[in-house]
């Protein structure tokens, strides 16, 4: 959305992509916002899945940081990052 | 690192707040755990630390007032908490920032709020497509829109909060895909005339969605969602038949209403009721908000969806008997009177609310052969139809036979309309169709995670048994 002031644009990696992101917003959002909508493939038909219930809870938008499984839509955004794929 | 307090509460929204506070108020060593950063829960989500100015708005300033309340209160608080167990006695098991953490007490007030209901039609999984409860999410605690040009399709009226609020935002709405007929509007409205602000608030909606022509399709649903990488095309129809509709878009919001989450209520095995009225399944609690389960409380949407305003006041009432029952001095039925005579005028309302997000059961028919039902697991609607015609007639049947519930998300996306299934399948009354068995944990931790840290040096070093 536009029009609202926002803090510090830090700098964090998604894969082997750096992304520009405001820090403190959900990692979800940063990818979203970077046109970045899937980042996880669906099991059986490898489909494109993507974020659904932003609450934490429907496991769609989990991404692996520090080598756990968590997700996006929880995990906040600060400088140097490093996100990954589940798979 | 163990604590002992009177009572827990584990949530924290408008209900557990309020809970924790009353419980506090009367002398209870009262701790609040949650999953968020902060309390509010969903529906007073404070704004992300990265929003530094958001417009003022009613529910804005109800979530402050809250959170300030809260943090002058003798409430001891645990934030960012993701509780994985819960046991009777009671005890929690929770993994937070600084590791696994566990936290007993004699009473325990259940106050985890409502999730989204999803009704499966072909081509949901494709990205760009959220709840509705997501996109107010995404809307006020993020300041993103879905997308450029988004639908926005199911029941009840978060549909149109979340389109005004995307066309306010400066979005595009092409169009209001409202699965409710005018008529139902028109008899949820008798529910509405007590609440004058509720009512200009709509109107404020509507009137805004009409400035801006934007079309709003009554009694129509979402037929199919097209698209290669993400969602290029919504197909829509009249829920009662009749010509398709294409709406060229990035992104759709569809969800159809507000359903319990009983996860933990289930796990403690505490008695449930199927009432359509609170949303489906819900925690079966007395008018003292007090469940099967000695000193085991439920409160909020968490015990049947009335909305916020009836949150606290539950709340309040699962903090006073909690108080009450622990022995506290204090005067619960004179109390309990004047929170009971304000729950009566604003549930009338919630209830209103909650039937018109409540799906008709034609939606059912929404669902094709390949339409994917359980997402984690990728099971079609052929899949769980070959099991159920198999003999498959409890949810535990078929989460056995075709591990339908038994991903990640625990049967919190797919359970409602699997059970939505089973009975319109089997011909028996949804209201028979139980919750499938619960098992820790609630939501998936890391092994590495919950052990915590520990060196070769501190496991035990057993003596061999005598040969």
């Amino acid at each position: 959305i536009a029009g609202i002031e926002r803090g510090t644009l830090v700098r964090f990696s998604f894969e082997s992509v750096e992304i520009e992101a405001y820090a403190g917003e959900s990692v979800a959002t940063a990818l979203l916002a970077a046109g970045i909508r899937s980042w996880r493939n669906a099991p059986r038909d490898g489909g494109p899945r993507g974020l659904l219930c932003a609450m934490g809870s429907c496991q769609e938008c989990v991404v692996r940081i520090d080598d756990i499984i968590v997700e996006a839509c929880r995990a906040e955004v600060r400088s140097g990052l490093a996100v990954r794929r589940v798979s | 690192m163990t604590r002992n307090h009177d009572v827990i509460v584990l949530g924290a929204g408008p209900a557990g707040t309020a809970a924790a506070l009353e419980a506090a108020r009367h002398g209870l060593r009262t701790l609040l755990i949650d999953e968020g950063q902060d309390a509010g829960g969903q529906v007073y989500r404070p704004p992300c630390r990265a929003l530094k100015d958001r417009p003022r708005t009613p529910e804005l300033d109800a979530g402050d007032s809250l959170r300030r309340e809260l943090s002058q209160s003798r409430v001891e608080t645990r934030f960012g908490q993701r509780v994985w167990l819960v046991e009777r006695g009671f005890r929690l098991a929770s993994l937070g920032p600084e590791g696994p953490e566990q936290h007993s007490a004699d009473s325990l007030i259940v106050a985890t709020g409502a999730q989204e209901r999803y009704l499966p039609v072909p081509g949901w999984t494709l990205p760009g497509v959220i709840g509705l409860a997501a996109a107010t999410i995404l809307l006020k605690a993020q300041g993103l829109l879905p997308g450029h040009r988004t639908v926005v399709a199911g029941s009840g009226p978060l549909l149109f909060l979340v389109a005004a609020t995307i066309v306010k935002s400066g979005g595009e709405v092409p169009a209001v895909i409202c699965l409710n007929r005018r008529i139902d509007w028109w008899i949820a409205m008798r529910e509405m005339v007590s609440s004058f602000s509720l009512l200009s608030q709509g109107a404020a909606w509507l009137a805004l969605l009409l400035r801006h022509q934007v079309p709003i399709l009554w009694g129509h649903a979402v037929k199919r969602v097209e698209g290669g990488e993400a969602v290029s095309t919504v197909v829509v129809t009249p829920l009662a038949g009749g010509s398709e509709t294409r709406l060229a878009c990035d992104a759709l919001c569809l969800g159809f209403g507000l359903t319990p989450s009983t996860e933990v209520t289930r796990l403690l095995g505490a008695e449930h009721t199927f009432d359509p009225q609170r949303g489906g399944m819900a925690v079966a609690t007395d008018s003292n908000q007090a469940t099967s389960i000695p000193r085991l409380y439920a409160c909020g949407d968490g015990s049947g969806v009335l909305g916020a305003a009836s949150a606290s006041l539950t709340g309040r009432l699962a903090g006073l008997s909690a108080a009450h029952d622990a022995g506290m001095n204090v005067d619960r039925e004179a109390r309990a009177v004047s929170i009971r005579r304000r729950l009566v005028s604003v549930s009338g309302l919630g209830q209103a609310m909650t039937a018109l997000m409540t799906p008709p059961a034609a939606v059912i028919d929404l669902m094709t052969p390949d339409t994917i039902v359980c997402r984690c697991e990728g099971l079609t609607g052929a899949d769980l139809d070959s099991a159920i015609a198999s003999g498959s007639r409890t949810m535990n049947d078929l989460k056995s036979t075709t591990r339908c519930g038994m991903g990640p998300c625990g049967g919190r996306v797919c359970g409602e309309f699997a059970s939505m299934l089973i009975a319109a399948r089997t011909g028996k009354p949804r209201a028979t169709i139980d919750s499938p068995t619960a098992r820790p944990p609630l939501r998936p931790v890391s092994l590495g995670a919950i052990g915590g840290h520990f060196d070769y040096d501190d496991l035990p070093n057993l003596q061999p048994g005598p040969l």
